[in-house]
């Protein structure tokens, strides 16, 4: 009945996690399920934002990374990286000193993923104007909020904007760049140095397209490790690397807040943070809010600069990035072959549409309403008998969430432990049946006696 | 299926929990998006009339394998000319109501054209009954 699994980078660490309810607590899709003392991520809701990685108090949760040496598969190796990469060193670290570190990694080329911003901002523009029964826009720039939409908000499927965010129109531009330079499809690697896990899932199960245009993920925290590495042993002294871009002051705010919502006329507003997204598509869904025409959502805090893989503090690493921007508006002179990506524009132009992102909502019940129906009765039965206090001593965030999960035969009412304690009281269960309905959802380890001096 | 929600007259910042609710439980039962969508906005717009120019009000909301019917009524003032109310644009909210961005007119009209039935019976200080009903297929 469900379409093939959808990949995730986000991986529980089974032997780390401690099972204590911190990320199933925050998950924003109710995804998230202890089981056996492990949290347990369902692949079909799961929107790979990251909340559960951020809230996870013994770092059990990782993102899931393609092995670097992967990259010396490819005779041409362009690393694409992201704008805000440059927002995480201290000011006195040149961005050609970072360039340079990065090229000593073994690429072959090193570009930054906004460059190619305007050719979208162009397609954009001309997008809003012939779809404008469309309206509200939303921008297609975060995979988290596209499968949001997608399994929390099916309707507004059709008004996320179907064109390819900036990554995928730059590596379109860079192979095709050096596709003309004479090299084979096979021999051209590109890899992403990614701020977020959801831009991971993106290049590994992409929506609306059929592949990927990127041949891997490198984390963004294992780059900025390797530089600052070099930079302290003095690795990488002599700058050989020349830089080649076409930044400016639109590219490089491009995937902060409001990068996006201040290009285009009408009404356009910004929204980050996963929560605060939500709450406001409850309220375009309502038409509470109305006579909107561009929405840029995006699932971090302060956007990317608060993904999930970056190490500075967010506001200084905007801080850095708007100064940075600053500098590339007052310097344009310095900015190389500005020409050439005019050069491709008509081609990325061609090629900037997606296909249709289809709706794969879990919220519904069941497919047939009927079913839905019955087992709605059954919730709101489960319901009456459940403490409403959202414990989550079941394994399950709310009780609302165990009334649903045990509809569908994915747990048992007695998984509560107040239910439990009022049939033990009635003679219904054994303590022992009570005691080991427990040890399945925490897990054997939990009740073993501590001694005093464990820590 | 029934369920029946309470309105408070006069408090805004509760204005649009009930129809929220019940877009909640239509997303469960798998009804098409669409149809989701236009009995949503009805229902908030009805809503929103209950807590504009009510004193309170119940929302009550039966779902039957076809359709949806919203029952909506409240102790209020009552619409005195309902032919006038269906009017676009035609709004007797006061000044305040239009500052907080509602009371606009076209609150009825709008609910019409995202009902498939409408029926509204009112009694000068009394209260308005609206029933609104969409075909679920």
């Amino acid at each position: 009945m469900e379409k093939a699994h959808f990949y995730h980078a986000l991986k529980v660490v089974e032997e780390v996690c401690i099972g204590c309810t911190h990320c199933m607590n925050v998950c924003p899709t109710s995804a998230i399920r202890v089981k056996n003392g492990i949290a347990d991520i369902n692949k079909n809701a799961c929107v790979d934002c990251g909340e559960c990685l951020k809230s996870c108090p013994v770092n059990a949760i990782i993102v899931e990374q393609d092995d670097f040496t992967q990259i010396f598969n490819f005779k041409q190796r362009v690393a694409l990286l992201p704008t805000v990469l440059l927002g995480q060193f201290p000011d006195d670290i040149s961005e050609k000193k970072i360039y340079s570190v990065i090229h000593d990694l073994g690429f072959t080329h090193v570009y930054e993923v906004d460059e190619t911003v305007d050719v979208l901002k162009e397609a954009t523009k001309s997008y809003m104007a012939k779809h404008h029964q469309e309206r509200p826009f939303i921008s297609s720039f975060c995979p988290a909020i596209v499968r949001l939409i997608q399994v929390k908000f099916p309707a507004f499927v059709e008004h996320i904007i179907h064109l390819k965010p900036v990554i995928d129109i730059s590596a379109l531009f860079y192979r095709k760049k050096l596709k003309e330079e004479g090299f084979s499809d096979d021999e051209i690697g590109i890899f992403y140095v990614t701020p977020c896990a959801a831009k991971i899932a993106a290049v590994k199960s992409p929506v609306g397209e059929e592949k990927s245009f990127i041949d891997g993920v490198i984390n963004m925290d294992f780059i900025y490790n390797k530089v600052l590495l070099s930079i302290k042993q003095n690795k990488s002294e002599e700058i050989k690397y020349e830089q080649n871009k076409h930044m400016s002051r639109r590219s490089i705010g491009w995937t902060l807040t409001n990068g996006e919502a201040s290009q285009y006329s009408g009404r356009c507003l910004a929204i980050d943070e996963i929560h605060n997204v939500i709450e406001v598509l409850e309220k375009l869904e309502n038409e509470e809010i109305a006579d909107v025409d561009f929405l840029e959502l995006r699932a971090c805090d302060h956007s990317c600069a608060g993904g999930v893989l970056t190490t500075e503090n967010r506001f200084l690493a905007i801080e850095r990035l708007r100064k940075r921007g600053d500098w590339y508006h007052r310097n344009k002179p310095i900015i190389l072959e500005e020409k050439e990506i005019e050069e491709y524009r008509p081609y990325l132009l061609e090629n900037i549409s997606i296909k249709s992102i289809e709706p794969r909502s879990i919220l519904s019940l069941d497919s047939d309403m009927m079913e839905a129906m019955k087992k709605m009765q059954k919730i709101n039965r489960i319901l009456k008998v459940l403490p409403g206090i959202d414990c989550g001593a079941c394994g399950a965030p709310r009780c609302q969430a165990l009334a649903e999960d045990v509809v569908q035969g994915k747990a048992k009412m007695t998984q509560c432990v107040f239910l439990q304690k009022m049939l033990t009281k009635e003679g219904l269960i054994t303590p022992q049946e009570s005691f080991d309905i427990s040890e399945n959802t925490w897990g054997v380890k939990r009740f073993e006696k501590k001694k005093l001096n464990d820590h | 299926m029934e369920f029946t929600f309470f309105i408070e007259g006069g408090n805004f910042s509760k204005a649009g929990t009930a129809s929220s609710e019940v877009k909640k439980i239509l997303k469960q039962l798998n009804v098409d998006s669409k149809i989701i969508k236009r009995t949503v906005v009805s229902l908030y717009e009805a809503e929103v009339n209950v807590v504009a120019h009510a004193f309170e009000g119940n929302m009550n909301v039966e779902i039957f394998p076809d359709k949806i019917i919203v029952r909506i009524e409240d102790k209020g003032p009552g619409i005195p000319d309902i032919d006038k109310a269906m009017e676009k644009g035609f709004s007797t909210a006061t000044s305040k109501v239009r500052e907080m961005g509602f009371g606009a007119g076209m609150g009825l009209p709008n609910i019409k054209k995202n009902s498939d039935q409408m029926n509204i019976s009112s009694k000068v200080n009394v209260g308005t009954i609206l029933e609104i009903v969409n075909y679920l297929k």
